[in-house]
């Protein structure tokens, strides 16, 4: 049976379609989740498309994180749920606290939009197994706010504990400089590009897989990530269990 | 029904336009980077002042002022909903600092005390 996987579409998501396509491409069947929704409609994994949410005020990702749809997804994360945020997406579970971390303003100030090179740093977690080496992959970035940042003790914390899943590097796949803009477009300290939480079971990326997922778009090197998802998506329970869902409270308005 | 002062700050009223016995406390909420962490764009800001012919100057951080009202018996429980309000949402904590300045209040009977 094809794995459903929910696409949260928020007021301004505007990679929502291309990830519907992208997650087809890697086998599943993509269900589009509104952003009043108050359940998830048992998918089996979850995706916060990149956009800007809610037009990014105040912070980007910041009023995103109030939404229903957002108290559905941690309490799916929290019981085990596979869910990953793409770009803004991610800025969305950082600013809920779902991922550690916070991104912000490009180190150079201006949005940014052209390929870079990011390569995994684990190939052993649901997002990353499809990969299966190391090598940098070419995926766009599209973001103004996307400089990766933590504290020292969390940098290292996030180290020790295998929770850095990507980085940006250069074509040989050796890891870029914070101060090197042209692999590491953002300045994110040490080159964090993506993570996951401690459970390991949700996690944030910056570049756009789904932009990258068919020959047709010049790279598709972000179709094994969407892949992995997919595949892990589909093996659960047992390899990647999650709790059920509970019922609804229904509240009345 | 309401009643409104200059800076549009208003204090609730009931159906026959009497107001409500609720003061109404006007805040402004300061948030900065914290201190350590790369404020690019202060850091912007600082590049221009070559081309205004400034010295002197520097260290200089770009936040945002954001300024609301809250109505509440007392001061003490106005602040606080805006503690919550600036730690959950106008701030985040990781990366910013935020500073609380009550900069108005009008009282029960609309008489407006404070403010700019």
């Amino acid at each position: 049976m094809t794995v459903r996987i929910g696409v949260v579409v928020f007021p301004g998501s505007n990679c929502d379609t291309d990830t519907e396509h992208g997650l087809r491409l890697a086998g599943a069947e993509p269900v589009a989740l509104w952003h009043e929704d108050v359940d998830l409609g048992g998918v089996g994994a979850v995706v916060l498309p990149g956009g800007f949410a809610y037009g990014d005020y105040l912070r980007a990702g910041v009023i995103a994180r109030f939404s229903p749809v957002m108290r559905a997804v941690a309490g799916f994360a929290e019981r085990g749920g596979l869910v990953l945020g793409i770009c803004n997406g991610f800025q969305v579970l950082a600013e809920a606290g779902l991922v550690p971390g916070a991104l912000l303003r490009n180190r150079e100030l201006r949005f940014l939009g052209r390929d870079v090179h990011i390569a995994p740093s684990r190939l052993d977690t649901p997002f990353t197994h499809a990969l299966g080496d190391s090598r940098a992959r070419r995926l766009p970035v599209a973001h103004g706010e996307g400089c990766f940042y933590a504290d020292e003790a969390t940098l290292d914390t996030l180290e020790a504990a295998g929770q850095v899943l990507f980085r940006y590097v250069r074509p040989d796949a050796s890891v870029a400089a914070t101060d090197d803009p042209e692999a590491n477009p953002n300045g994110s300290l040490r080159a964090i590009a993506g993570v996951m939480n401690a459970a390991g079971n949700v996690a944030g990326l910056m570049p756009h897989p789904e932009r990258a997922a068919e020959d047709i778009l010049g790279s598709a090197d972000g179709l094994d990530i969407l892949r992995s998802l997919v595949e892990s998506a589909a093996e659960r329970p047992s390899r990647w269990p999650v709790a059920p869902e509970p019922p609804v409270e229904v509240v009345a308005r | 029904m309401s009643t409104t002062t200059s800076r549009g700050a208003t204090t609730p009223a009931d159906e026959h336009g009497v107001a409500a016995a609720i003061p109404t406390f006007r805040y402004a909420v300061d948030v900065l980077p914290k201190p350590g962490i790369l404020d690019p764009q202060g850091r912007a800001v600082e590049g221009s002042l070559g081309h205004l012919g400034i010295a002197g100057v520097s260290d200089i951080r770009v936040g945002r002022r954001v300024e609301l009202s809250v109505a509440a018996p007392t001061e003490e429980e106005a602040r606080a909903t805006v503690e919550r309000l600036a730690g959950e949402l106008l701030a985040n904590p990781l990366i910013e600092v935020h500073a609380i300045e009550l900069i108005g209040a009008i009282s029960p009977a609309g008489r407006g005390t404070g403010g700019r």
